[in-house]
């Protein structure tokens, strides 16, 4: 039962979670659980509207509960960084509904 | 159990997974557990203008033509939040999953 998509293999790195209720936190994976609660440093939420480019707001050291979650993703840190986020324009995500 | 199996055996295949807040994502199935928590790896977003969430870096080479690279390339999806897995065709056994699914229903 132990093999499986953990998330092992993204602990200390970059990655980007996006929540139930469509926010998207980028940070350092330090922990998580069966459940996928999650530990993550030095986050941030990167905040997506159609009118201004994409706001990020400061979090630093959070947990986010399992059931909040949607998708975690594997960032490639290089190719983020060239991003020029003041000009992405997007609507925010839909939240989930079950 | 039956559908952990099912998706255990379609592990290196292209598949898509929409989700609940609509959003749909391809990629080469990696994993999956109990709870059907999918790993997908190269994955792409199929709506990618609408859902730039995953960070794109787009060149436009004079508008003609344009180049999108994803920075999430490899990612985990919540069980709870799938709504759909699409399958390629060939995937798919229709009959044996048939006697599977009778047979569990069955209760052995």
């Amino acid at each position: 039962m132990s093999s499986g998509p953990g998330l092992e293999s993204l602990v200390d790195q970059t990655i980007s979670v996006i929540t139930n209720d469509g926010r998207n936190i980028v940070g350092v994976l330090k922990g998580f659980d069966q459940a996928t609660n999650i530990i993550l440093d030095e986050s941030h939420e990167q905040v997506f509207s159609t009118k201004e480019g994409v706001q990020q707001l400061v979090l630093g050291l959070y947990i986010i509960r399992g059931d909040n979650i949607s998708i975690v993703g594997e960032l490639d840190e290089e190719l983020d960084s060239n991003l020029d986020l003041s000009k992405l324009r997007a609507h925010p995500l839909k939240p989930v509904i079950h | 159990m039956l559908f952990f199996s099912y998706f255990k055996d379609l592990v290196g295949r292209e598949v898509t997974v929409e989700l609940k807040n609509d959003l749909a994502i391809r990629g080469t199935l990696h994993s999956v557990d109990q709870y059907l928590n999918i790993k997908l790896e190269n994955t792409r977003v199929v709506d990618q203008d609408k859902y730039p969430h995953m960070v794109i870096q787009c060149v436009d080479y004079n508008s003609v033509f344009s180049f999108c690279k994803l920075s999430v390339r490899n990612c985990f999806i919540r069980g709870s939040v799938v709504r759909y897995v699409q399958l390629p065709p060939e995937g798919v056994d229709i009959e044996l999953l048939h006697d599977a699914t009778r047979r569990e229903a069955r209760g052995g």
